[in-house]
């Protein structure tokens, strides 16, 4: 197992909810937690993964991802079985959405 | 151990056949415990026995054979077993609803007052255990016999993880790896038997009788540390 | 709007199933209570160790519910997910909800820790059946990708009554542990036909192993379970007495055919090989007319 962390300036994100759970830790694919804690400004990203030596490509991922949506003030932490980085950017977006599509206020 | 050695010394000249197959048995024998001699039902298998249909056929009607004859007799699986038998036409039929059912039967005996002891005397594996001694209320093993689900090149296999690395782990952990010892760790076997054989059962048909408490049994002897724990997590969950 | 059961993922299920956002989830991945077995053999976790359990409510009626994810080492049981589905059990004893609802995704004992896993499946049959003497009314639902084989598949036998899609499979050991064991001229894993032959839901439910047979669709299966919070429920002598001479019977009538279309054929069915081509209001038609009782 390979453990990166991050924490990256990201858009603050505007909704509060409980933790929430997106994706599936299987082949080829990641499981995304999601929770509040950070500085609003900030993202947190912890990964785990089963494949090894791919930090570049998941600097590269992270940094676009927190770039573009507003993940400020989450913590986000990755159960990783080999997903592709198009697969890990999907997941990131549809953590967003989900977040704050059924978010408490 | 085979069931010729063990038969007499679990039961001396008290035992009883009623059927003996190559691969299954029945009977009964009287064992000495502290209120004096009593009589004990066996449902044996025997010769590393497959578990297929008919087997699990005729246990489950073993058990309820013996809730209609002798009502409230103890009943004491003795198992020698390589498992759930792998074939199409035992899948055809439904080998799982089969085995399922004989789980059943166990349990409606056990409601009725019947005590339910197991003990392994050769090997147990998998699906031809399941449902037969691991249903009982106190399981028991030879410290010869073997328990698993399967042997460590198959699970290497499998896992796609190397055979090495899992031979190398299972000298420290008890959590994969075949072995009697192993399942008392996990809180599954109550007591592994050695020596006076009939006075181990004896002892065993007097232990208060008390729900499943095999989770904490694991936690106690170290194997299976957060089970019971887990579980509990579950119940009290606001 | 039709939902594949088949392709949603166990959590994607259980929001379907229950009412709308009535689910509340027991010990959820924020806990983090995973495996601790996984990291030792270089295996990623689950934040849920691959099953979701909790309380909802089904058609306004409380439940408790559990699903497994398939997608996560087959749905296998560990430990931690044993444990999970042996406290709902323990906890319906005494809540006392209308029905124990099981969404079985799962190939069986996790071989990564297979002891414990073993011993969690032998736990979670006879919990269920002790629950069942209490008059919980337990229900299996089988139609994720994983199917529902080996300790599984004798849990969800354990239960009252099972919901069952064509695509759901329900097995002791799976084809492909047979070809390993026997040769593919026992069992040709691949020969996806003959799969479906013999551990589908249509073979299931003609032989009386599954109760309900519905499309692949979440709605459906939500619609059968909901309509099953009123069977009998409980576990009785009379009960398991008339279940062994149906067990006794089948083995009599069946014990020598090879492949399921000669059973089906013995059953009474006109045209056995059209079977799995038919589709579900037409095999029902034709079904329900012959098939073995449950």
């Amino acid at each position: 197992m390979e453990h990166l962390d991050y924490e990256l300036p990201s858009r603050p994100q505007p909704h509060r909810r409980e933790p929430l759970l997106v994706g599936v830790v299987g082949s080829g694919n990641c499981e995304l937690l999601l929770e509040g804690g950070p500085p609003a400004d900030r993202c947190r990203i912890s990964i785990k993964t089963s494949a090894h030596g791919f930090a570049p490509i998941w600097t590269a991922v992270v940094a676009d991802f927190a770039a573009r949506a507003a993940a400020g003030g989450l913590q986000i932490e990755i159960n990783d079985v080999g997903a592709t980085p198009a697969v890990v950017s999907l997941r990131l977006d549809q953590a967003i959405e989900a977040w704050e599509e059924s978010a408490n206020v | 151990m085979n069931r010729e050695q063990l038969l007499p010394q679990l039961f001396g000249k008290t035992w009883k056949p009623t059927q003996s197959a190559e691969n299954f048995f029945l009977g009964s024998g009287e064992v000495g415990t502290e209120a004096g001699a009593e009589t004990v039902q066996v449902i044996g298998t025997a010769g590393a026995a497959e578990v297929g249909v008919d087997l699990a056929l005729a246990m489950a009607g073993a058990v309820l054979d013996t809730m209609r004859r002798h009502p409230g007799r103890a009943i004491l699986f003795l198992l020698d077993t390589q498992g759930q038998r792998l074939r199409r036409r035992d899948e055809l039929l439904g080998l799982n609803g089969y085995m399922a059912h004989l789980a059943k039967c166990v349990e409606i005996a056990r409601s009725r007052g019947h005590r339910i002891l197991s003990l392994v005397y050769g090997q147990a594996v998998s699906g031809g255990y399941l449902t037969t001694g691991m249903m009982a209320d106190a399981c028991y093993a030879l410290a010869d016999a073997e328990i698993k689900v399967m042997n460590l090149p198959a699970m290497a296999r499998i896992t796609k993880i190397p055979l090495e690395r899992l031979e190398a782990l299972a000298q420290q952990s008890p959590v994969f790896s075949p072995g009697v010892a192993n399942y008392r760790r996990m809180g599954h076997l109550l007591e592994v038997w050695q020596g006076d054989l009939a006075a181990c059962l004896g002892t065993a048909l007097h232990r208060p009788l008390e729900d499943d408490r095999r989770s904490a049994l694991g936690r106690e002897r170290g194997g299976r540390q957060c089970a019971e724990t887990v579980a509990e997590r579950v119940r009290a969950h606001a | 709007m039709s939902r594949s059961y088949y392709e949603a993922s166990a959590r994607e299920r259980l929001a379907g199933v229950v009412d709308a956002g009535s689910f509340h989830e027991f010990v959820p991945p924020a806990a983090r209570v995973t495996s601790p077995h996984l990291a030792q053999l270089d295996q990623p976790v689950a934040f849920d160790d691959g099953v979701v359990v909790g309380r909802a409510t089904l058609a306004g009626r409380p439940v408790l519910v559990a699903a497994q994810e398939g997608g996560f080492l087959g749905g296998a049981i560990g430990e931690v997910h044993g444990a999970k589905l042996l406290g709902l059990i323990e906890r319906a004893r005494t809540e006392r909800p209308a029905a124990l609802l099981f969404l079985f995704d799962s190939g069986g004992v996790r071989l990564h820790e297979a002891n414990a896993g073993l011993v969690a499946v032998s736990e979670l049959i006879r919990a269920i059946l002790r629950a069942r003497r209490d008059g919980v009314r337990c229900l299996g639902l089988i139609g994720g990708a994983g199917g529902c084989f080996g300790g599984t598949g004798l849990i969800a036998r354990c239960c009252d009554r099972l919901v069952m899609s064509e695509e759901g499979r329900l097995a002791m050991s799976g084809p492909e542990v047979i070809e390993t064991a026997r040769g593919v001229e026992e069992f040709d894993s691949r020969d996806r036909a003959l799969v479906w032959r013999v551990t589908g839901g249509k073979h299931r439910y003609l032989l009386g192993e599954a109760d309900r047979l519905v499309e692949d669709d979440v709605d459906q299966f939500r619609a059968a379970a909901a309509d099953l919070l009123d069977s009998e429920a409980g576990l009785t002598l009379a009960a398991v007495e008339r279940e062994h001479a149906r067990l006794q019977q089948r083995w009599q009538r069946f014990a020598d055919c090879d492949d399921a279309p000669e059973i089906w054929q013995r059953l009474g069915v006109d045209n056995p090989a059209e079977v799995p081509l038919l589709p579900l209001d037409q095999f029902l038609a034709v079904a329900d007319g012959c098939r073995s009782a449950p």
